[in-house]
């Protein structure tokens, strides 16, 4: 029976909205306030004194290699990655190799996270077979194996009847539809952004129209199938705007943004900045501020990493034939803490959008410090500056376009069902 | 983010990839270095000894004629050995990367590097991963950049106008795809043309063109009023993934330029055309034949303007031609 005391923290809770310095005592694997403990109990003190103490981060949508390119990124390597980040869980996309379509795959997923990895995984199942687009898949099936949601991740699934028709067997067992949303036919070849910057680089690039054209789809079958929907990793002013009118009207719909989303815009592909090379694209200056804003009146919940780690050699090519990713994890919460240092969102609303609101949309009972709750703890230091080498991040791949820039905001406890996940790298 | 490779810290031309970050008196210069090459194709002995004992390979994934025959004159009338390596003879098409392969080529201790290849930014790939005396010159890369094209379309104007200050250069056709199209936009703007146009159905101009300095046209006898220059793009049917135009026929009766459509332009208007020409499709033999034509003295002034950007490059540094510095 370990108990650790965290003593004089800043306790930042969104989901009970507390933001006040006091003690809080882990037992076991629960969380637990001091009226509940006896000093004798406590076997190890973390002083927090200038610290934040909040609940362990959730991002919902990680891509770990594993399995299918074990050479490039494994769980192990990407989860220890995780960690140095502050996050205890992460949610993977089913567009591994094999496809995540059968409860066989999501059982061995869950288990190799169990044995390997020292987080929480959670995948999603794939929406259909093989993310084939043809037939859907044992959603009822993949829900019992573990699955928190179903997603045919990037393979957008053109046929309008199969995706109304998977829609409505999600919901028919209340399981979210997990969506990124973009038209392959405008998407095409696409590589950038269709703006200036595409045309001055000569690139492929990818419209607007791409994604609100699939999400105004999208967001008419949620509405006629009633089924629960998250459209993830939102690059455009207009999708949010729609997201916004849908909710007003009441649909069951939530968003997620990438952190690169919201901080960088098609100009930072300049000079054929490879590291730039993500999807959906960086977009327009007024793009970024349109996702800001839909953090700020709340119309996206969620701010992700889309962590994509990638070999070096993946990114040494002309751009178009570069695979497109940033490896995030370590830096989701810095950069997230620039969004509040730039006053786009309070500090609370901000932690909210790594925690508790991923926590309801994943269905998770973590994201929170409540007492009794599971012990998954971020502490971190919200003041020190620190200069990212990215040669020295955890994560397998260093392709992150902020390397030797200076973020605030350091991680330097992270706690994983009770257990100092941060003293094991 | 990525800065500029071209100039070293001394401000000297190392690469030349694109236009768009060298400074205007740079390019003025090249242009003047080219007009004194000029001469040299009329003369018995045509070749100068500047770049003797240097070695120039010209590594084209990607065909090519009168670019690749024009840089190999180019390099041998100042004397450099030259190396012609098509993309269908080289290891890329057995997987290598075209970064292995210049390292291959540069382990043979070469000196420039003449890069065509058919994916924009690969030219400037190459030039941030070698050594820094090695040199890499920009032969068009995907829809990007073809600078000496731009640079040899601005002697044959200047040959003809006295300035660029009073003129209207328009360019007609598939901007899209082109990257002559966008050299020559950016080198029209550097030498502060009067007005820069693009004469083209929407389907091929590409979003936010017109923050690179043109006005947009889509009707060809408008566009064409009064102009001093035009310039017809090629056709680049093979690079055409969609419908983006409905026929060759529709596209020669809206966009085709004829004697009738030159009629809109100045009398003393130039035809220009970096090639190859679809003859019927954006051009009629009677105009690219015709005496307002100067196509082929673009050719001819393409081997001086090569002449110049290897001569600028290459030449007169005073380095050792490997002191790695």
């Amino acid at each position: 029976m370990t108990v650790i005391a965290i003593r004089n923290g800043r306790v930042v809770d969104p989901a009970n909205v507390t933001d006040e310095k006091f003690d809080i005592f882990v037992k076991d694997n629960r969380i637990l306030y001091s009226d509940e403990i006896t000093e004798s109990e406590i076997e190890r003190e973390i002083d927090a004194t200038g610290l934040i103490v909040c609940p362990g981060l959730i991002d919902i949508c990680t891509q770990m290699g594993e399995p299918g390119s074990e050479r490039s990124s494994t769980m192990r390597s990407e989860s220890m990655a995780a960690i140095a980040g502050g996050i205890t869980t992460v949610c993977i996309q089913p567009d591994t190799q094999p496809v995540v379509d059968t409860p066989a795959m999501a059982h061995m997923i869950r288990m190799n996270a169990q044995q390997h990895s020292g987080i929480r995984i959670f995948p999603l199942g794939a929406l259909t077979t093989g993310l084939g687009c043809e037939s859907i898949t044992d959603m009822a099936a993949l829900r019992s194996a573990g699955c928190v949601g179903v997603s045919n991740a990037r393979n957008a699934v053109s046929n309008t009847l199969l995706m109304r028709r998977a829609m409505q067997y999600a919901a028919t067992f209340d399981i979210t539809v997990f969506i990124q949303s973009h038209d392959p036919w405008l998407t095409g070849n696409g590589c950038v952004h269709e703006g200036p910057m595409s045309t001055r680089l000569g690139l492929p690039a990818i419209p607007e129209a791409a994604e609100t054209v699939a999400i105004a789809r999208d967001l008419a079958l949620v509405e006629t199938t009633g089924v629960r929907a998250h459209f993830s990793q939102l690059s455009c002013a207009r999708s949010v705007d729609m997201i916004a009118e849908s909710k007003q009207s009441g649909l069951n719909v939530s968003a997620d943004v990438a952190i690169h989303n919201l901080l960088l815009t098609e100009s930072d592909v300049q000079g054929f900045n490879t590291l730039c090379h993500v999807l959906p694209p960086l977009r327009s200056e007024s793009d970024r501020d349109g996702l800001r804003n839909g953090l700020k009146n709340r119309t996206i919940s969620i701010i992700c990493s889309d962590h994509r780690p990638t070999s070096t050699d993946d990114k040494l090519a002309p751009f178009s034939q570069t695979v497109a990713g940033i490896s995030g994890l370590e830096t989701l919460l810095p950069l997230t803490l620039k969004l509040v240092e730039e006053k786009v969102l309070s500090l609370q609303d901000a932690i909210a959008c790594l925690t508790a609101n991923p926590a309801q949309t994943l269905g998770l009972d973590t994201g929170t410090l409540s007492p009794g709750s599971l012990a998954d703890i971020c502490i971190f230091d919200p003041e020190m500056t620190w200069e990212l080498d990215t040669e020295r991040m955890l994560s397998s791949g260093k392709n992150n376009p902020f390397g030797r820039s200076q973020l605030r905001g350091k991680v330097i406890h992270t706690i994983v069902d009770g257990n100092v996940a941060t003293d094991s790298i | 983010m990525p800065q500029d490779v071209q100039l070293d810290n001394n401000g000297r031309l190392r690469h030349f990839i694109s236009l768009q970050e060298l400074p205007r008196e740079l390019i003025e210069e090249l242009l003047t270095a080219a007009e004194s090459f000029i001469d040299f194709a009329t003369r018995d002995i045509k070749k100068v000894p500047l770049l003797r004992g240097k070695t120039v390979v010209n590594l084209f994934f990607e065909p090519s004629t009168r670019t690749r025959t024009t840089f190999e004159i180019a390099a041998k009338r100042l004397s450099a050995d030259v190396i012609n390596l098509q993309s269908d003879a080289m290891s890329t098409t057995k997987g290598e990367t075209i970064l292995d392969t210049v390292k291959t080529l540069q382990a043979m201790h070469t000196d420039t590097f003449v890069v065509r290849h058919n994916l924009s930014g690969a030219a400037d790939l190459i030039a941030r991963h070698v050594p820094s005396h090695v040199h890499i010159i920009n032969a068009g890369d995907g829809r990007y950049s073809h600078p000496t094209q731009a640079l040899l379309d601005m002697l044959t104007i200047r040959q003809h106008k006295p300035s660029f200050e009073n003129l209207t250069v328009a360019l007609v056709g598939d901007i899209l795809h082109s990257r002559v199209a966008r050299s020559e936009i950016i080198a029209l703007n550097k030498l502060n043309t009067g007005e820069v146009r693009i004469i083209s159905p929407r389907t091929l101009i590409p979003t936010g063109v017109e923050e690179l300095g043109v006005k947009i046209f889509t009707d060809m006898n408008k566009g064409l009023k009064d102009v001093d220059i035009v310039v017809m793009l090629r056709l680049q049917l093979e690079r055409m993934e969609g419908q983006l135009i409905p026929s060759r026929r529709e596209f020669f009766q809206c966009y085709g330029l004829t004697e009738e459509r030159l009629k809109q332009a100045k009398p003393d208007a130039l035809v220009m055309h970096p090639g190859p020409i679809n003859r019927g499709l954006e051009i009629s033999s009677s105009v690219a034949d015709g005496k307002q034509s100067v196509i082929l003295s673009q050719v001819s002034n393409g081997i001086a303007v090569r002449m110049a950007v290897m001569a600028k490059i290459m030449g007169g540094t005073g380095k050792k031609p490997h002191s790695a510095a």
